[in-house]
């Protein structure tokens, strides 16, 4: 995504002087088609992040449509309160990049996974977060949000291949795409794992279970209508995502369900353990937190054998 | 287009004063000290060196109150311009007011929302490079108290404009010595400002920030200079009531009747 990321504000950029591209001093093999091409409106601000969210604000209310990207917990999180009182407090279109979401950055270990921006950024009024299940996905999303007049928080990979089947770039602002149907579950998913999830209904499919998949790709505005549509239609939802179970997909979901007041039940696969000290590859920490689509199916096939959840 | 300063008479010191005496005793709120201690700057920076025909002019020189708890006195100073109405001014503190402790952007004439310290020249060099690039003449001027200096974030900014030569970009530090819980030199000393800023790469000289028409000629002679220009401004907290003078007590407290009285005969004298 990060590839699609430089190359489709590249191409916006020629088009709009206002657009500028800011980088805490990353992107090192991503950021070089905008940078040579607009050296003008890029900016190294070197290492600071929070500066260069306040920066941003004050392009921003000049006229400016600042995207600073960084690394995803450095971009949200060091930066937290200069996001809340800079573009969200001023309504100003600052597009803040955070790369690496989820474990992408897996040996680089936790100071460096996103695993909580999503939660923690969700609670800002009038913040959109863009968090795309695919490069296709990324681009659509960049080109339907771009040069809307709130702050928005794109949430992206490092993937550029792996696509979700049956998503086709499909995204539109406060909507769930469905990308499978199923009657026995639904799984809402979030982000990058997005394929991983497809590939355990599949496997589902061929031990008589059918399942439902649902993309999520944006909060604010979520799409709590589209939700609360799958969770009539399902006795089972599940919700997975590359990130802290508390604030984000399942919070989301959870908070949907109960205010629907739908019968639905509702499990929520995600990150509910401390960082241990020993660190690996993004399949590495998928497994530890049953992640992988090994353990998304072992964990459906358990609760449709009645065990314990 | 704004181009050229104009002197309003109607923006001093003393006038500033008063009309914060007033309203923090009709509010029964503090800050008082803090809103003192800049009202010789406000009054140098509204009262003629901004460039500023109207708030809503979109080439108007900008202003960012980085230190946001003394709204007040810039609240004060925008009545004082005209472009407050009394009956607003009146509402300081009140429910359902823009005019809060901490200035709102959504008021006309507050450029940008402020309150937590360390960072507003963020905000102010994002906008001084937004000048820039949108080709226009417009300035951005500053004001952050000593303890910001505190924060890591303002020497952030402090680098990013010194590394974009962001010469539209003038900052006042009130150096009155003290924060909330003590004296500066006790907490996190800030000695040999104008040095430190020097060093960082920015025009920096110490004013009197008590002297409207000496801190007016030091803004006007810095502008040929390329670098941003830092007025290291020493000021007394509490500036014009005896009993506030260097007492941190006035950094929170509200006055009695019988203290506001006081205050205003001598601010009447200054």
């Amino acid at each position: 995504m990060r590839a699609t990321f430089a190359k489709t504000l590249t191409e916006i950029a020629r088009e709009d002087k206002r657009v500028l591209l800011l980088t805490a001093d990353l992107g090192y093999m991503a950021l070089e088609p905008f940078a040579e091409a607009f050296p003008e409106q890029f900016i190294n601000v070197g290492v600071a992040e929070q500066n260069m969210v306040g920066i941003a604000t004050g392009l921003a209310d000049g006229g400016f449509i600042p995207f600073l990207y960084s690394i995803a917990p450095f971009a949200s999180l060091r930066a937290y309160e200069f996001i809340r009182n800079g573009p969200v407090l001023h309504r100003l279109p600052v597009r803040i990049v955070g790369v690496g979401a989820g474990f992408e950055y897996g040996t680089a270990g936790p100071t460096h996974h996103g695993i909580d921006d999503a939660a923690a950024l969700r609670p800002q009024p009038g913040l959109t977060i863009i968090t795309p299940a695919d490069a296709l996905q990324m681009r659509s999303a960049m080109l339907a949000t771009w040069d809307g007049d709130g702050p928005i928080y794109y949430r992206i990979g490092k993937e550029e291949k792996v696509v979700v089947p049956g998503l086709d770039g499909r995204f539109r602002l406060g909507r769930a795409e469905t990308v499978r149907e199923g009657n026995d579950l639904a799984f809402v998913v979030m982000g990058a794992l997005a394929p991983e999830v497809c590939a355990a209904a599949e496997q589902l499919s061929e031990r008589g279970i059918s399942a439902t998949v649902a993309v999520v790709s944006s909060f604010n505005p979520s799409p709590v209508e589209d939700l609360a549509l799958l969770a009539q239609a399902h006795r089972l939802l599940v919700s997975v995502e590359a990130q802290h179970v508390d604030g984000a997909l399942g919070s989301l979901v959870a908070e949907t369900i109960a205010e629907a007041g739908t019968a639905s039940k509702l499990v929520r696969i995600g990150v509910r353990r401390s960082p241990q000290g020993r660190s690996g590859s993004q399949r590495f920490y998928h497994a530890l937190h049953d992640l992988s689509q090994t353990a998304i199916v072992e964990r459906v096939l358990s609760l449709a054998a009645g065990e314990p959840v | 287009m704004t181009t050229s300063s104009e002197t309003h008479r109607s923006v001093t010191g003393r006038r500033i004063r008063e009309h914060v005496l007033r309203e923090s005793r009709r509010a029964n709120v503090g800050h008082i000290g803090s809103s003192l201690s800049i009202a010789d700057i406000l009054a140098a920076l509204y009262g003629g060196i901004l460039r500023v025909g109207s708030p809503e002019d979109p080439d108007r020189d900008r202003f960012v109150l980085s230190k946001g708890h003394a709204a007040l006195a810039l609240y004060v100073t925008l009545f004082l311009r005209g472009w407050l109405p009394e009956s607003e001014l009146a509402t300081y503190c009140g429910d359902d007011s823009l005019l809060g402790v901490h200035p709102a952007s959504e008021l006309p004439g507050i450029d940008f929302s402020t309150g937590s310290l360390g960072q507003g020249l963020s905000l102010a060099a994002g906008a001084a490079l937004a000048a820039r690039m949108s080709g226009s003449r417009r300035r951005v001027f500053a004001l952050v108290s000593d303890a910001e200096l505190n924060e890591g974030s303002t020497w952030e900014a402090v680098m990013f404009a010194a590394q974009h030569r962001l010469s539209n970009l003038y900052l006042f530090v009130d150096l009155n010595g003290q924060q909330a819980l003590g004296y500066t030199r006790d907490v996190m000393a800030i000695e040999n400002p104008v040095e430190r800023f020097t060093a960082f790469g920015w025009d920096a000289e110490e004013v009197d920030g008590h002297d409207v028409p000496a801190m007016t000629s030091a803004v006007a002679a810095a502008e040929t200079d390329p670098r941003p220009h830092v007025f290291v401004a020493r000021t007394v907290f509490g500036r014009g009531v005896s009993y506030m003078n260097g007492q941190i007590k006035w950094h929170y407290w509200p006055m009695s009747e019988e203290e506001f009285a006081q205050a205003m005969r001598e601010v009447a004298e200054t």
